[in-house]
């Protein structure tokens, strides 16, 4: 088991270096910071100086990958790939294009986009369960038949326009809530139900539909029948042993995005202007801000590969067959 | 009065072809303290029977009439509230594949607990030292501990006697079993059918035991019910049955049985196949494949004719005033079998310390902790034009080291000489030129054959793979020559293997096999996913192929009946090693090693003469991984001495032909 | 004019091309056909396809382009030929194209949306709502005859429509009366009561409410803006049409672009296993493992640098646009493919084991051999399931994208590029809502229809899913 774990924990390393030399090429070798500086500058009326002065300013003026003008250490530590890339291991994510320090941005919008994501996760995961298990139990009756179609139909709703409907009708309409912005404290409640309620109604179709999917698959396996054999009732049947089974792939897919929440929800928090992470990125990619969106690319992998391995770590919680091999 | 009264049951079940008429007018009952026996091949509605009692039919299935009775109470009558009463509780049932009918993530004591917070007063501790009394009764050792533990924990007898504890559990009047023994090895299913019958007895249950095996039917059951296509055809007392079976099907099925009195003649067959139960019968629906049918089977159903007490037959020909016949099958002419002293040729196949084991991995960095042997230390001969029977259990590698001779799996040590030439040491081109002299023929007839291909296009596959060259316009003569040599006609060539039968299809794969000329035949369980019927015609045309071509079989299987009738030598497996081997009259008349007798004496013989007296074999098969220390199969052993504890006995010479590996010989 | 291939336009002719051959093997498997028939039988999956090739009609129109000769008389000496590059829908709807207003207008309006100040003919000033100078511009009083002039104009429409339909259905039931060799009117009986084994009445029904829909609104377009127009005075309903096709390529390409990986790679990965399956392992779980969105967007920042820095690339701007939707494309089909890899690589180790892949084996049959004759065509229905299953995700994730700004090129008429550009007109007091519903409305339909085709098409390619549709069919019906 423990070893299990320092394995998969081991395993991430060479996926992050991966991602690390894949970011870095896209980012630093594909595109040169020449062309970089060209683009923040306006493509127009820039100097060579002026792409000089940028690149100094960013420490982007340094070679790629091997300094021969500095000394001993410094040949491979004063480079662009060691200052900008390597340094990522140790969470040094230095300064953003304009000049801000990446890490402390990214410490102070954690706290609002947890704020949204969390709840969000918790309630549509309840929501959608639930109603998938509904829908399960009156399976091959009108109320599956027509559950599924609404499932279906809310599956082809752009997310933008739950977005843009739910501010238009909540906030606008009846005015219950306001329509956009953010306040921590007690306050925040009332910033966060739309937002939080927009999310988990968007992701009810396909949820919904899916863990219905799961719950027939297993419905439809030799243990079900032997427990109605057994005379017991089709909420026990459901709850007790399908609700228990099903669980397996529904984690498969659910535990993966738990730490991805700190990343937060790039269209919300940006239609609903809420100060995440999710629209610092947003504001990183219409600004160009290559250092923050690299930076994010890197903690998002971190978080994806930290969600691989709890959901292995999750299986031994619901399946024996994992928990005592 | 009977237990369990059925009256014209009819189940239908709707499918994309239209309503299957799976159980079409069945009737009959069932005594207190009575085994009842539903005798019947795959899809003859059987199933749907004992699901139609438990009223837990597939959701496209529905009683479409009749009534079930359960000590006078209408069972069909009940709503569905009182009827989860009386599962469980008066009525229980176990099933045929005991690793998927235990919920994997409960754990056993929850199961069985939950039918007794269902159906009885106990909680808690009560409950529990109930639980663990059925362990005990089931024979599950160490129950107390075992109740803690999850289904996969369990090995599969163990699973079904789990089963059947929770099926007791309610303390239920009738049992119904389903194919209780189908998935389990002949050792475990003498243990499990022994439990069955002994619970039935002390208990006084009633049981109605679904099953295809006539020799389970003879071993377990009091009166015996035959179905076929949806209906029952027949109802006799056991005995009587069996000293006289009325019905054309039934005396079909006991003909077409392999027998060691059968040896070197043909076996009966049944033509055709089972026809689809979406049809509507204008008359008796055995009449296309019956010896006996005239113009009015085809035209009337014939009805219920009762003969002597309690034997009842559904066919014309017991009609009162109808025409007697002759109702022996007609003895098929015997055919004269290979002179077993010819002088013997050079073998054809040796191969010699065979061993073929796999990793284990574990830890941080997946070291290789241990050894899986799968095959350890495996020696075998076998010449031209003979058959040489592997046998053995499931698990114990003869499979594995079927395809290690075939060099499919590449063994970790030994010598496997084919016609003179090293296998083991050839690589690349020549050992795929050799490929085409070893063939295979697989266990399961679905999946042998690529659905996405043409039966001509899968038959021509070897030839182009191995001899590239030969003209379009001569492979599709010799497929057709093929397909007609197999019993098939030569233009299915264009069709798809979902058009076929699982008997015709096996008859594909042989001509596919056959397509490239092979003089080594590996026969892996050709016959066990087949039903009786169909079984009977693969096996004459695999002797009749032999026959004419001289084929050599190495004939892998599990079926003692089989090997009876068919094999020449037998070599019997046991957890990697073969612990005897001699001629096939040798080995199976005069077993010298334990584990041979074990094995012979749980098969369920159909004549009480032949029965041996059955020998109980203690547990399961070790895991191969973690073979017992000497003698392999010493904790098992009924004769066991201290010293087998500790040496592996060496081969023991009994005679020219026959090995032994037991000490008891040494 | 001069014919322009865009580099989209290829490839959506090569997927056609791709679409007949496939249509071809299909023809000549008994098995593939029967599932494409169960696909057939589906009601609700060929009222689906009904309205998907509508939507592909319109979209090939959009895919037909060329560039305009420039008049003469415009100076070039010998003629030259515009820099605008045109399709074969925009010369179709090049009344509506062309009529743009000043600024925003409701759905069929005579009058402007915002009041202006407009100089009256005896010199004063006032500020009211001004006429349009394309919408309703045919009438003297706009505001006695609209209500009877809009009447006739959708009157007329459905009288269009009712004769377009009569005719189908008369066209359906002479074929179907040849087919069967019986009576015409008992053909058309047949055809009604779906007692047929293709759901003929489902695709005729389907394509009656899109003729009763498209009849009125094709008379209404000739005099008035339908959907009225937006902030620059753009025709809504030439925007929404204008938007299928960069949908449609989206949906499609990705996937082309992103098949070839994902079946060659998983195969491989499931068939041979060892080192080989360690590193397509390892690659997919590092893209995997990038948040997809971010990967884009850096992909799409880093070809939006590359085009920006050499402008001397593209002649036209529709090529450069179409240059980023292309690469918009094959950036999601990088990061797409994972998932069917992942997939294809399960089902081939399953197949790995049957006994006909070792019975090919055992011939000595070669690694590819086996992989290109067995295990792929079994492992067929998967792709053709995640094809389908995955259009209308990336419809969808256009949209997305677009609003981020990392989608297609902000000059490309798309639904994300629309949604982007009228989002905030909810906020606008009045509210200008019609290019949003617009909007909305086809790319609803559009996405509900490629679901339900989907759907359709899981159903009956899926040999587990078959036992239980049929037993639901039964219990609700």
């Amino acid at each position: 088991m423990l070893a299990y774990i320092v394995r998969r924990l081991l395993y991430a390393i060479p996926i992050l270096i991966g991602v690390n030399l894949l970011t870095f090429a896209l980012f630093f070798v594909v595109n040169t910071p020449d062309d970089m500086a060209r683009m923040q500058l306006g493509v127009k009326r820039v100097t060579p100086e002026a792409i000089e002065k940028w690149k100094a300013e960013r420490g982007y003026d340094k070679p790629l990958l091997y300094n021969g003008a500095a000394d001993g250490a410094e040949k491979v530590t004063s480079t662009i790939f060691f200052e900008k890339s390597v340094k990522l291991f140790v969470f040094d994510f230095g300064r953003a294009d304009d000049g801000r320090d990446i890490g402390h941005e990214i410490r102070t919008r954690m706290g609002p986009s947890l704020a949204i994501a969390v709840p969000t996760f918790v309630l549509g995961l309840f929501v959608t369960v639930s109603f998938a298990l509904l829908l399960a139990f009156f399976r091959a009756t009108y109320l599956d038949f027509w559950g599924v179609v609404v499932c279906v139909a809310m599956m082809s709703v752009s997310s933008l326009f739950y977005i843009i409907g739910g501010q238009y009708l909540v906030s606008k309409v009846w005015h219950l809530v306001p329509i956009s912005g953010y306040a921590g404290g007690p306050d925040a409640m009332r910033f966060l139900l739309l937002p939080v309620l927009i999310s988990v109604v968007a992701g009810i179709g396909s949820s919904t539909r899916w863990y219905r999917t799961i719950f027939l698959e297993e419905i439809g396996k030799d243990y079900v029948r032997t427990a109605r054999a057994k005379g017991l009732s089709e909420p026990t049947v459901l709850f007790r042993h399908v609700l228990k089974n099903a669980m397996i792939p529904i984690l498969t897919g659910v535990v993966v995005v738990i730490p991805l929440l700190f990343m937060g929800s790039l269209l919300v928090e940006s239609f609903f202007g809420v100060p995440g992470l999710g629209s610092y990125t947003i504001d990183a990619i219409n600004a160009q801000d290559f250092a923050v969106v690299r930076s994010m690319v890197f903690i998002g992998s971190l978080l994806y590969i930290v969600g691989l391995l709890l959901t292995d770590l999750s299986y031994t919680l619901v399946d024996p067959r994992v928990r005592l091999q | 009065m009977s237990l369990l009264r059925v009256e014209s049951l009819r189940t239908f079940i709707d499918s994309a072809d239209g309503t299957l008429r799976a159980v079409d007018d069945v009737s009959f009952d069932v005594s207190s303290g009575e085994t009842f026996a539903l005798l019947g091949e795959s899809g003859c509605g059987k199933s749907m029977t004992a699901l139609s009692l438990m009223r837990l039919l597939p959701d496209a299935g529905r009683i479409a009439g009749g009534r079930v009775l359960l000590d006078g109470c209408d069972l069909l009558a009940l709503t569905e509230a009182e009827m989860r009463q009386v599962r469980g509780r008066d009525l229980a049932m176990i099933f045929q594949e005991p690793s998927t009918s235990l919920n994997p993530v409960l754990s056993v004591g929850r199961q069985i607990g939950e039918v007794l917070s269902r159906h009885t007063p106990l909680r808690g501790d009560a409950a529990k030292r109930r639980a663990v009394e059925l362990l005990d009764a089931v024979g599950i050792p160490d129950a107390p501990r075992r109740l803690e533990e999850f289904p996969f924990q369990f090995s599969g007898g163990m699973k079904q006697r789990v089963m059947i504890a929770m099926a007791l559990a309610g303390d239920p009047r009738l049992l119904i079993a389903d194919e209780p023994t189908t998935a389990l090895d002949v050792t475990i299913q003498a243990q499990v059918l022994e439990l069955l019958g002994d619970l039935q007895r002390s208990r006084g249950m009633g049981m109605l035991l679904i099953t295809h095996d006539l020799g389970i039917v003879g071993q377990l059951a009091q009166r015996v019910g035959v179905m076929y296509a949806g209906q029952l055809v027949e109802v006799a007392e056991r005995r009587a049955f069996f000293e006289r079976p009325r019905h054309p099907y039934s005396q079909k099925l006991f003909a077409a049985l392999p027998r060691p009195a059968r040896r070197g003649a043909g076996l009966e067959t049944i033509p055709g196949s089972v026809p689809s139960l979406a049809a509507s019968f204008a008359g008796c629906r055995f009449a296309e494949r019956c010896a006996h049918a005239w113009a009015r089977c085809r035209s009337e159903p014939p009805s219920w004719h009762g003969t002597d007490a309690g034997h009842g037959v559904r066919c014309h020909l017991y009609a009162p005033g109808a025409a007697p016949v002759d109702r022996a099958g007609a003895a098929l002419p015997a055919t004269p079998e290979r002179d077993d002293r010819q002088p013997v040729p050079a073998p054809l196949l040796e191969a010699s310390g065979l061993k073929v084991h796999f990793p284990i991995r574990r830890g941080l960095f997946k070291r290789t902790v241990g050894q899986v042997r799968a095959v350890d230390g495996v020696s075998l001969g076998l010449t031209s034009g003979r058959t040489l029977a592997l046998v053995g259990e499931s698990g114990c590698g003869k499979t594995t080291a079927g395809k290690a001779i075939l060099q499919l799996i590449r063994p970790t040590a030994g010598s496997v000489r084919f016609g003179g030439e090293e296998l083991t040491a050839l690589g690349g081109e020549r050992l795929r030129r050799l490929r085409g002299q070893m063939q295979i023929v697989f266990q399961d007839p679905y999946a042998s054959l690529d659905p996405r291909m043409r039966v001509g296009d899968i038959i021509e596959e070897g030839m182009g793979a191995l001899k590239a060259g030969a003209a379009a316009a001569e492979r599709e003569r010799r497929t057709v020559g093929l397909l007609e040599r197999v019993g098939l006609s030569g233009e299915m060539r264009g069709r798809y293997p979902h058009e076929f039968s699982g008997g015709q299809r096996q008859r594909i794969a042989i001509a596919r096999a056959l397509a490239v000329e092979p003089r080594l035949l590996v026969c892996d369980e050709p016959t066990s996913a087949l039903d009786v019927s169909v079984q009977a015609q693969i096996l004459n045309l695999l002797r009749e192929l032999q026959a004419s071509l001289g084929l050599a079989y190495l004939f892998i299987t599990h079926n003692i009946a089989v090997v009876e009738y068919l094999a020449h030598e037998v070599a019997v497996m046991y957890l990697g090693r073969i612990v005897e081997r001699g001629s096939a009259a040798e080995v199976l008349g005069d077993p010298k090693h334990p584990y041979t007798e074990a094995l012979l004496s749980a098969v369920p013989r159909l004549d009480a003469q032949g029965q041996r007296p059955l020998i109980v074999l203690r547990s399961d098969l070790p895991s191969p991984a973690n073979p017992p220390s000497g003698c392999h199969f010493h904790p098992r052993c009924p004769r066991a001495m201290p010293q087998c504890a500790r040496d592996y006995p060496t081969e023991t010479r009994l005679d020219d032909t026959r090995r032994v590996r037991c000490l008891l010989y040494g | 004019m001069m014919p322009v291939v865009l580099w989209t336009d290829a490839l959506v002719f090569l997927l056609i091309a791709c679409a007949a051959g496939a249509g071809f093997y299909v023809g000549r498997r008994e098995y593939l056909l029967a599932s494409w028939r169960r696909v057939g039988e589906s009601r609700a999956g060929m009222a689906a396809l009904t309205v998907l090739l509508a939507f592909v009609a319109v979209g090939l129109l959009d895919s037909l382009h060329y560039r305009p000769r420039l008049d003469v008389a415009a100076g070039k000496p010998g003629g030259g030929y515009s820099t605008e590059v045109r399709s074969a829908l925009d010369a179709l709807l090049l009344p509506l194209k062309a009529a743009t207003e000043k600024t925003y207008s409701a759905p069929l309006a005579t009058h402007l949306y915002a009041k202006e100040t407009v100089e009256l003919p005896d010199g004063s000033q006032a500020r009211l709502f001004p006429r349009l100078k394309h919408g309703g511009a045919h009438l003297q009083d706009a505001e006695a005859k609209w209500g009877r002039d809009v009447a006739l104009r959708v009157l007329r429409g459905l009288a269009l429509a009712v004769l377009c339909g009569l005719t189908f259905a008369a066209l359906a039931a002479q074929l179907a009366a040849r087919h069967w060799g019986i009576g015409r009117l008992a053909a058309w009986r047949r055809i009604r009561r779906g007692e047929t084994r293709i759901a003929w009445n489902a695709v005729l029904a389907t394509l009656a409410v899109l003729l009763l829909i498209a009849g009125p609104v094709a008379s209404l377009a000739g005099g008035y803006h339908v959907f009225g127009t937006d902030k620059v005075g753009q025709d809504v309903l030439y925007l929404t049409l204008k938007s299928i096709r960069t949908g449609l390529v989206i949906g499609t390409i990705t996937t082309l672009a992103m098949l070839p990986f994902a079946v060659a790679l998983g195969i491989a990965a499931g068939y041979l296993g060892g080192w080989v399956d360690d590193v397509i392992q390892y690659i997919y779980t590092t893209l995997n493992s990038i948040p997809g969105v971010l990967l884009i967007a850096a992909a799409v920042l880093m070809v939006q640098v590359a085009i920006d820095t050499h402008p001397d690339w593209f002649a036209t701007g529709a090529q450069r646009a179409d240059a980023r939707l292309l690469a918009l494309c094959l950036i999601l089909g990088v990061t797409s493919w994972t998932g069917l890899c992942r997939l294809l690589r399960a089902e081939t180790l399953k197949l790995r084991e049957l006994e006909y892949v070792q019975a090919a084996q055992a011939f000595g049959a070669s690694a590819i051999r086996v992989m290109g004759r067995h295990i792929l065509p079994n492992v067929m229905h998967i792709v053709l399931i995640a094809v389908v299953m995955d259009f209308s995700g990336l419809v969808l994730a256009e949209a997305v994208l677009s609003y981020i700004g990392i989608g297609v090129d902000p000059s490309t008429i798309s639904f994300g590029t629309m949604i982007n550009t009228a989002r905030l007109e909810l906020a606008r007091e009045p509210v200008v809502w019609w290019s949003l519903l617009a909007a909305f409305v086809f790319m609803f339909v559009l996405v509900l229809a490629a679901n339900l085709f989907a759907d359709a098409v899981r159903d009956a390619f899926d040999p587990r899913l078959a036992g239980r549709r049929a037993a639901l069919r039964e219990k609700t019906a």
